[in-house]
């Protein structure tokens, strides 16, 4: 079989101590914390919190199309659903709390400014539709914003429309094959990519119908170069590599890779996740890059929401920009218009539609007010302060982990690995679960791949040094105690978390995925 | 019992073979939550994709260590796929392979090897 | 600046920690030819006043549509969203947590994607849905993928209410994909009419209800004819409050039910960010895209909620993923639940009918048109009309006079020969007197 090593416990192992802090309360409440049912379960759940005038019966066209079975939908009233939710919302980590270290996320302070520009009526409520002489504004602020991201980037065209940045990654690839077939050069049908890559990389060169070949690697983290050449050919489409990389590397024989690239015929497509090390000091389109998605939600601070709304849109090279999706943003005398038809006058050549709409119009509100407020010099601060946080933090470490690739700076990221746990019996998830209980989110762990036991942490430019003071002062005291054997406190961790450790197996292995209303048993670890 | 460098075991009846994982690669997967075991009829090569097992965290192809016809899918793992990980090299077999070629069975290396191969992993 | 936290006494201190004498020290792998001295060709940083300003300049020249008299539907529809709902998504908690990977102290998220799930599920009348996909549009398209992959057959078939929008999506994502696809001209009425199409190399049958046009089909005669084929059918929803007043795909029998949400929680935000629901049969939910939660116990026995089934996703499957994505719309399918939840199975209900209502008094208002022809035989909250001369050149005119009038059929399809067709859509924002206003104008103009 393929084996792989990111095998790891998914389930609490029976634990030595019952994890108690001491002190049990007569209803299980916990102070602030409170156990908070599902709104299926709650007594009375058939009210509802919003007032509106009373309705006609439907009219007779359609009958035999009414819903007439119960849905099965509870409803609260305002005071009970704030409650519940404010209750639940208590029991998230967020980085309006603390530093959240997560590799690759770039988890930097979400700026309340841009929340208040986005909810100015002018631009939430605004139909896509509505005639495009009644958006000027929203059109000149798409085509401000995509300025800005050329500029920053050096390319000559961007598309808007992707709606995160795996989207923005099929788009490059889309564009990329579109390229290829005007050119005649269809049957390229294989996508280089890093064995470092991030999953959504190989994935969306599958899902389009392309080979995914791996790239080795060198021992100080970076591409390949010999083995790439020996891996270009006729029948390779594009490479697919991320840079800074997915180590925390920046690629110094990027522009050769681009070279080799163009000179086998194929395109440079780049992962920009970690665009936030470089923005405003480095310019991918300097590099030979093709085309790059730029996460809205990581390098422009567009807020993480639990998992979304993200945006990403795609910067484009002149070979690539006549393939670009629709809608097109045309500037001409008579104002701002979009093309929105792929073969149109005006996008006759664009690959076709990412999705029905313009793009993620929230989002380009919050990061063009991120970009005039910090201006071209506060960006090029940004990328060397979050570079500056990423080294202090690997430099105050060092010697008590295991940095990955302990020679020469890192970029915005720091990556370790387990080595300096041998001998513990404590593990990478362990010890990130002991910093919960130390008031810190985990690191980015098992990623990238290529690295045993990886703990990628993202500082980013928004902590205090102070802050990361403090987070470098909790690790060093975990490292020192996972050294000395203290292996229950991370075993049984975390403690003081809302929840101690879940049982992933068990919700795999009897995956209940919703609620259910027939009385069912509680699930039970076996 | 036979094994492959890629961690697969043989046991052969007459011209059938049983074939699962082994209690090494068990191990190594962590609890197996989702076993997709090959459909009836289906031929195989040797060395080519059988089956499908998965963790929580990892997926893994389970490639063939005979060539024939499937026969049987073990349809137990569907409800108890932990059986993987309690007896990888006996109830938790994957299939029944009815083999094309008897003559592979022998390259294949008994325990004793299999032992020493993982002793240099 | 006011984002950044670090004083230059800090970064000589931590400089000195780092054990290099200045910040372009840690530069050193970029190559030479590509380092900046200065900054780039952009205005410098700017305080919140400047940047206010200019913002607000931008947003003013937008006509929004609570200015006045509004009808545009065609994919995303104008709702009141309560005061709550907007409140709890600016929670800290929730605005700025992330993807819940440590569930242990993500429960908050955890237990709405749960909850969020349950509801989808009911409203779609189906088994399972998952935690969200970008829209409505992308969710059409991962659906097709997702029938391809059950059934082995590389063919879609589209009837002529699909929104042409969702057509060209879901084109640009098969065809690459090597999945061919079928679309029937544009139809007011005729979802039955993909049936003729439907053969042994079919994987699915994608129709909408209410369609582009407004029109409710009952699609169970289409699902017998699917299942016979052995292909799934799609169902694709645009308006989520319809699920309020009409019967439920899966009632009607779809494999899966894909809608746009954003009718619920979610302002018109110009296209977006939107959030795609995205339900099926349970017996395909390994086959499905997107996140998922599930529930399970703690180390203490206490109930919590995880992300699972996790091998479909691309960050462990990589290049055998069921998809690429990598986020859902996450804090838009928390104002979802939030706005559900206030809402309640009672509070549906009266928008739903509520929104019907105002359509058919705008109907009315609208027959009443000299010129003016009801399309649409059978409809929930949005309908076409048929007016004389380009349907695109009347909406352009009534803007001038301060109605919204609708989304001209052209405007989605050029080419359809529909250039006369006005899609109007009506709800329980719509006022009485602006119904009254756009149908003088109207007649008005007509007369001219």
């Amino acid at each position: 079989m393929s084996m792989n090593n990111v095998g790891r416990p998914t389930r609490p192992e029976a634990a030595a101590n019952d994890g108690s802090t001491g002190h049990e309360t007569l209803t299980g409440g916990r102070g602030l914390l409170q156990d908070e049912a599902l709104i299926f379960e709650l007594d009375g759940w058939n009210k509802t919190g919003v007032d509106l005038p009373k309705a006609a019966a439907p009219s007779d066209d359609l009958a035999g199309l009414l819903r007439d079975t119960p849905i099965g939908l509870p409803g609260l009233s305002e005071p009970e659903a704030v409650r519940h939710y404010v209750r639940l919302s208590q029991k998230n980590h967020a980085i309006d709390l603390a530093l959240y270290p997560l590799g690759s996320c770039t988890m930097k302070h979400n700026p309340r400014l841009n929340e208040k520009m986005a909810r100015l009526p002018g631009f939430s409520d605004i139909h896509p539709l509505q005639p495009q002489s009644t958006v000027q504004g929203a059109l000149q602020l798409m085509d401000r914003l995509a300025h800005w991201l050329k500029t920053l980037t050096g390319m000559p065209a961007v598309a808007l429309s992707p709606k995160a940045g795996a989207h923005g990654e099929l788009c490059g690839l889309l564009a990329i094959r579109a390229a290829h077939e005007a050119a005649g050069n269809g049957h390229r049908k294989t996508v280089l990519a890093p064995t470092s890559a991030h999953g959504t990389n190989p994935a969306t060169a599958a899902f389009v119908g392309y080979t995914v070949v791996e790239i080795a690697q060198t021992d100080d983290g970076r591409v390949d170069l010999a083995d790439l050449e020996s891996k270009l050919g006729d029948h390779v489409a594009a490479i697919m590599v991320t840079n800074p990389n997915t180590c925390g590397l920046f690629e110094r024989d990027v522009v050769e890779i681009a070279r080799l690239t163009h000179a086998a015929g194929a395109y440079f497509y780049c992962d920009g996740a970690n665009f936030n090390a470089i923005v405003g000091r480095v310019r991918p389109g300097d590099l030979g890059v093709d085309a790059m998605h730029i996460n809205l939600h990581k390098t422009f601070s567009t807020p993480h929401g639990g998992g979304g709304p993200g945006a990403g849109p795609v910067v484009l090279s002149e070979a690539l920009a006549p393939f670009a999706p629709t809608p097109w943003l045309v500037h001409d005398d008579d104002g701002f218009s979009m093309v929105e038809h792929a073969g149109e006058e005006g996008a006759r050549t664009a690959f076709g539609r990412m999705s029905a709409f313009h793009g993620q119009m929230g989002m380009y509100v919050r990061a063009y007010a991120y970009m005039l407020s910090h201006g071209a010099d506060g960006l090029r601060q940004v990328a060397e302060d979050a570079v500056l946080n990423a080294n202090y933090i690997k430099a105050r470490l060092k010697d008590v982990m295991s940095p990955a690739f302990p020679d020469g700076p890192c970029m915005h990221e720091a990556l370790f690995d387990d080595a300096w746990l041998e001998g513990t019996g404590v593990t990478t998830l362990d010890f990130a679960k002991a910093m919960i209980d130390e008031g810190f989110h985990p690191m980015t762990m098992y990623f990238p791949l290529v690295v045993h036991g990886a703990m990628l942490i993202e500082p980013t430019e928004t902590e205090s040094k102070q802050e990361l003071d403090r987070f470098v002062e909790a690790l060093r005291a975990l490292a020192g105690a996972a050294k000395a054997g203290e292996t229950e406190r991370f075993k049984g961790a975390p403690f003081h978390a809302p929840l101690r450790r879940l049982d992933e197996t068990l919700a795999a292995r009897k995956p209940r995925l919703r609620w259910k209303p027939v009385a069912t048993a509680p699930l039970a670890a076996e | 019992m036979r094994f492959t460098k890629d961690h697969e075991w043989v046991i052969v009846q007459g011209d059938v073979a049983t074939v699962g994982i082994s209690a090494y690669a068990a191990e190594q997967l962590g609890d197996v939550v989702f076993v997709e075991v090959p459909e009836v009829g289906k031929t195989v090569k040797q060395g080519e994709n059988l089956a499908v097992v998965e963790s929580v965290k990892a997926a893994s192809d389970v490639y063939a260590p005979v060539s024939g016809e499937v026969v049987e899918g073990n349809a137990e793992l569907g409800d108890a796929p932990e059986t993987v990980n309690a007896l990888p090299e006996s109830g938790g077999w994957f299939a029944k392979i009815k083999l094309s070629n008897p003559a592979e069975v022998d390259a294949l290396m008994d325990r004793d090897a299999y032992e020493a191969f993982l002793a240099t992993l | 600046m006011r984002y950044l936290p670090l004083t230059p006494e800090d970064r000589v201190e931590m400089l000195g920690a780092i054990g290099v004498k200045s910040i372009d020290d840690l530069f050193v792998d970029v190559p030479a030819s590509a380092q900046r001295a200065g900054t780039v060709d952009l205005p410098l940083h700017a305080g919140e006043i400047e940047v206010e300003r200019e913002m607000a300049a931008l947003a003013r020249r937008n006509r929004s549509a609570g200015e006045g008299a509004f009808f545009c539907g065609a994919g995303a529809y104008r709702h009141h969203v309560p005061a709550t709902v907007d409140h709890i998504i600016q929670r800290s908690e929730f605005l700025t947590s992330y993807t819940p990977y440590q569930p242990e102290i993500a429960q908050g998220t955890l237990q709405v994607l749960f909850e969020f799930q349950t509801q989808v599920a009911a409203l779609t009348g189906m088994e399972v849905a998952n935690a969200s996909l970008y829209d409505g549009s992308t969710g059409a398209a991962e659906a097709v993928m997702m029938a391809q992959r059950v059934t082995r057959r590389n063919k879609a078939v589209m009837s002529g209410g699909v929104h042409p929008h969702y057509v060209e999506t879901i084109e640009t994502l098969a065809h690459a994909a090597g999945v061919s696809t079928q679309a029937m001209a544009p139809a007011i009425d005729a979802e039955d009419a993909v049936i003729a199409a439907i053969d042994a190399d079919t994987a699915c049958v994608v129709v909408q209800t209410p369609n582009v046009f407004g029109t409710v089909t009952d699609v169970t005669k289409i699902a017998e004819a699917a299942h016979a084929a052995g292909a799934l059918l799609i169902v694709v929803t645009t308006e989520a409050v319809s699920y309020g007043l009409l019967k439920s795909p899966g009632e009607m029998g779809a494999d899966i039910a894909v809608a746009e949400g954003q009718s619920i929680g979610n302002g018109l935000n110009f296209g977006g960010p939107y959030v795609g629901l995205f339900a099926c049969k349970e017996k395909f939910v390994r086959q499905m895209p997107g996140r998922l939660c599930g529930e399970t116990v703690d180390a203490d026995g206490r109930r919590g909620f995880v992300l699972t089934l996790s091998t479909r996703e691309q960050h462990i499957r990589r290049d055998k993923a069921t998809s690429n994505i990598c986020t859902n719309s996450g804090l838009c399918a928390l104002a979802f639940s939030i706005h559900m939840s206030l809402l309640g199975e009672t509070g549906l209900r009266q928008l739903a009918a509520l929104n019907h209502q105002k359509a058919v008094a705008l109907r009315d208002a609208l027959a009443a048109v000299p010129g003016v022809e009801i399309l649409t035989p059978r409809f929930f909250n949005e309908f076409a009309i048929k007016v004389p001369g380009s349907a695109a050149d009347m909406v352009e005119t009534l803007a001038g006079h301060g109605v919204i009038a609708g989304v001209p059929f052209s405007r989605l399809d050029a080419g359809a020969g529909l250039d006369d067709v006005l899609l109007v859509a009506a709800t329980e924002t719509t006022l009485d007197v602006d119904i009254t206003f756009f149908a003088k104008l109207l007649t008005k103009m007509v007369a001219q």
